[in-house]
């Protein structure tokens, strides 16, 4: 016997067809811009880009030459900023994810994590200003700027790492108390070597986060043109994310492709991170331990 | 009296949250002996072994009442909670090799006692493994994962992590669980051999488990210990609990 | 057993103590870094008030700070500070951003979790991803160089920094979170719910409609709530994109002005304890206190809020 298709069959197979494309296609609308936007930023950046255009300083008025200050002064402030985070980051998701109770306190942290990632950028640089630049006294500075940028990519790092831990089965860890190990051995010998790459991707996805960043350096540690390159933290520095503010608003007679070559490196570099967490995380899947 | 038994629980009581796990049990545990622990699912008997290496410590919401003396002493009363667990070997229901090598699973516990000397592991390695009757299917990959391992063998190698403790105690939960026949049977002749150096408490959910090895066994019930008696007394007496001949002739459970 | 008597006494009984101090100062670090982020939110708190206090305490007009749509700080006759402008630029580019991006940001999520499998739900949410990726200074600078000249071509209007801009661009920018979260919250909806409505001989799509949908909708809701969070205090972005230009908007095509855009644009300008600096500050806590309202509002909606809570 053969299943006849009713009218209503046949209308409920279109129907399905019809919202599988309507999906696909809101889908696809939403990723198009991604592809869309490199490509004219390849397009109109790339004749600008070539090994002199990193390696020189703005000339004429940021009208001509290259990006090295700024491309230095990002890595200044990266660095600093992920000396703080990152210990800071993970420490917290390992009291969250090994010590902490189901108590009131955690709730807590937990409440204070949501709010913190959700507090705008601006504001960020208006506590940066008003706390590290003023109260602590450190001057608009590398210093102040990258705490600015850690305490904002701090509730990332939390967030990524905790989960990295909390994926590393409990039975390991009750066997691993059971041989007699306390809790700190068995988070050095048992969670952490086997969340470490869980950990690493969520630091690159912050140190990605922190490239990008503009407006909670602008007032606490960024320049928009310096004659001289930083030498210690306690410098203001150039930046490639507000160079690109810089170069595309305040710079009226700067030749097109500038500022087109600019916004490229910037992506290239924020993509090239998250496509390294990306890969960090599908090889991390491939090869399980258990 | 006191002094005699290795293990001793005087009104023990484990909750969770508001629900009771176990309740009032009484009873103690000789030195170098096998004391069985049988019943149904849910009757508290995991819970109890949790008690003994203060594991409630470490579980949210699990509470326990009461005492347990280790050689005489309350197990509450080590300020260094780490150090008794030390003395307490632990193998699961489910095998859990730790997702490093076969080598660091069996030294994992001496190194972090801070034992270094690599002769003194190896050597360890090589006795704790033949011990549990491990060595010859992996002396030629001790650097290979031990999470790796099949059910069986993952057993046997967590037997030999707890041997590389040189427990008192050892204490199995339902270890035969996701291994097949044979090697619950070389198991169980490792656990007749280590008698003579350790009391070992094994919960069981196979009562004839129990029968082969326990000297005594007790029974639980719904979180009460229905009866403790020399393990063939309650397999065989006609002095025994209705409840308890019930369950070891498989009417229920 | 020679052994054993060694490992029981002497050395090794105190290394066992010395891991067991240790463990106690690893809790102490730890617990540090657990609440830092408590420590983050209060200063924050704290600086910003500080600093915005005295605008608050002298100057503040309450019916001019909110009634009012002239924000003329600098003027040295009669300074103006109201935000109306501001908080209609700000509500009306968040507004547009949502209208453009929660149909296609819930749509992309419905794809992803019901529809895509293999390699093209992988590859969708690589590029979601990298969309979440772009920093707000080149999103801006797309606006400016790329959106721009197009809006005024294809609309005919002078100019292309407008409400329209900015909100495309917000809309992209919000995109992301929305998917992400709408899609783990679709996700999370059990299997056996939609096994149990194909076995009655429902389609894909009713079985989504009547059963996946309804069941995820407080996880949809807080995604919608984050996008709205993450589009209200984007600040580059719509600096450069919006047109900058004070103004109550009429239409897509007027300039309009945001909060977060008017503090990173005058606060360099302004001297330290001046009011239009505090004034920038008062903006601030504004900003700050709505901002934790929708995040606090996300987070009870994301976990079943109060109605379903004992279930």
């Amino acid at each position: 016997m053969k299943f006849s298709q009713t009218p209503l069959d046949q209308k409920n197979r279109r129907n399905e067809k019809l919202f599988r494309m309507l999906f696909m296609m809101m889908a696809v609308l939403l990723v198009l811009p991604v592809l869309a936007v490199l490509s004219v930023l390849i397009y109109k950046g790339g004749p600008a880009l070539s090994w002199d255009f990193f390696i020189t300083n703005p000339t004429q008025g940021m009208t001509a030459g290259g990006i090295w200050p700024a491309l230095v002064g990002t890595m200044w402030l990266v660095a600093v900023a992920l000396s703080v985070s990152v210990p800071l980051g993970v420490s917290a998701a390992i009291y969250l994810s090994e010590y902490a109770k189901d108590n009131w306190l955690t709730r807590v942290i937990n409440l204070a994590i949501i709010n913190l990632a959700g507090v705008p950028s601006i504001v960020h640089a208006l506590f940066g200003l008003g706390a590290f630049v003023l109260f602590f006294g450190l001057g608009k500075s590398i210093l102040a700027a990258s705490l600015t940028l850690a305490v904002m990519t701090l509730p990332e790092i939390i967030v990524t790492s905790r989960e990295a831990m909390q994926a590393v089965p409990r039975p390991f860890r009750e066997a691993s108390w059971s041989l007699g190990a306390t809790r700190w051995q068995t988070i050095r010998h048992i969670v952490l070597p086997n969340s470490g790459s869980g950990i690493l991707t969520g630091i690159i996805l912050g140190v990605s986060r922190t490239v990008g960043e503009t407006a909670p350096i602008m007032f606490t540690g960024a320049a928009f043109f310096l004659p001289y390159m930083p030498e210690t933290v306690w410098d203001q520095t150039m930046a490639m994310s507000l160079h690109l503010f810089v170069v595309a608003t305040q710079v009226p007679d700067a030749p097109e492709a500038l500022p087109f070559g600019v916004a490229l490196s910037l992506i290239a570099m924020v993509l090239t991170l998250n496509t390294l967490s990306i890969i960090f995380r599908t090889r991390l899947r491939r090869k399980k331990k258990w | 009296m006191v002094s005699t038994a290795k293990l001793e629980f005087r009104d023990l009581s484990i909750r969770y949250g508001s629900e009771t796990a176990l309740e009032g049990v009484n009873l103690s545990i000789k030195p170098n002996e096998i004391f069985g622990i049988i019943g149904p699912a849910n009757s508290g008997k995991t819970s109890f072994l949790r008690s003994i290496n203060r594991m409630d410590e470490m579980t949210t919401g699990m509470k326990v009442g009461g005492s347990v003396l280790l050689d005489g002493t309350d197990v509450r009363a080590w300020r260094n909670v780490f150090a008794l667990r030390s003395r307490i070997g632990v193998v699961f229901p489910l095998p859990v090799g730790l997702p490093m090598t076969i080598r660091q699973n069996v030294t994992m516990a001496p190194r972090m006692k801070g034992i270094k000397n690599k002769a003194v592991l190896e050597e360890l390695v090589e006795r704790c493994l033949r011990r549990a009757a491990l060595w010859d299917e992996v002396k030629d990959r001790l650097d290979s994962l031990g999470s790796m391992l099949s059910g069986g063998q993952q057993q046997r190698l967590t037997i030999a992590r707890a041997l590389s403790q040189e427990p008192d105690i050892l204490l199995l939960d339902e270890f035969s669980i996701a291994v097949d026949p044979v090697t619950t049977m070389r198991i169980e002749d490792v656990l007749k051999e280590l008698k003579e150096e350790m009391t070992i408490v094994l919960v069981t959910n196979l009562v004839q488990q129990a029968r082969r090895l326990a000297d005594r066994t007790a029974f639980f019930l719904n979180g009460k210990c229905i009866e403790i008696g020399e393990t063939e007394d309650l397999f065989t007496s006609d002095s025994r609990d209705p409840l308890t001949r019930d369950y070891v002739e498989g009417r229920f459970g | 057993m020679v052994k054993k008597q060694k490992i029981e006494s002497g050395a090794l009984a105190q290394s066992v103590n010395r891991a067991w101090v240790f463990d106690r100062v690893a809790k102490g670090i730890v617990f540090i870094g657990g609440i830092s982020a408590i420590v983050f939110i209060i200063s924050i708190f704290i600086f910003i008030f500080d600093q915005g206090m005295g605008f608050i305490a002298e100057d503040l007009k309450p019916g001019e700070f909110f009634g009012s749509e002239i924000w003329r700080p600098t003027s040295e006759s009669n300074p103006t500070y109201g935000i109306l402008a501001l908080i209609a630029g700000t509500a009306s580019i968040t507004g547009l951003a949502m209208l453009v991006s929660v149909p296609f940001s819930l749509g992309a999520a419905v794809f992803i979790s019901e529809f895509a499998t293999g390699r093209v739900k992988e590859g969708l949410k690589v590029l979601i991803e990298l969309l979440a990726a772009i920093p707000s200074v080149v999103w801006g600078f797309i606006g400016l160089s790329i959106m721009n000249p197009l809006i005024v071509q294809l609309f005919d209007v002078p100019i292309g920094l407008n409400m329209l801009n900015a909100g495309i661009i917000l809309g992209l920018m919000a995109a992301p979170i929305m998917t992400t979260i709408a899609e783990d919250a679709l996700k999370a909806v059990p299997d056996g719910y939609r096994e149990a409505a194909e076995a009655m001989g429902a389609t894909r799509w009713q079985v989504i409609r009547r059963v996946v949908l309804p069941s995820a909708r407080n996880g949809l809701g807080a995604a919608i709530l984050l996008g709205v969070g993450r589009a209200f205090g984007e600040t580059m972005a719509v600096l450069m994109a919006s047109g900058h230009a004070i103004n109550l908007p009429t239409s897509p095509f007027d300039s309009v002005r945001a909060l977060t855009a008017t503090i990173a644009a005058e606060l360099g300008e302004t001297a330290r304890g001046s009011t239009h600096y505090e004034a920038l500050f008062t903006i601030g806590i504004f900003l700050l206190l709505i901002t934790l309202c929708i995040n606090l509002l996300a987070d009870l909606v994301i976990r079943g809020g109060w109605k379903r809570r004992k279930l």
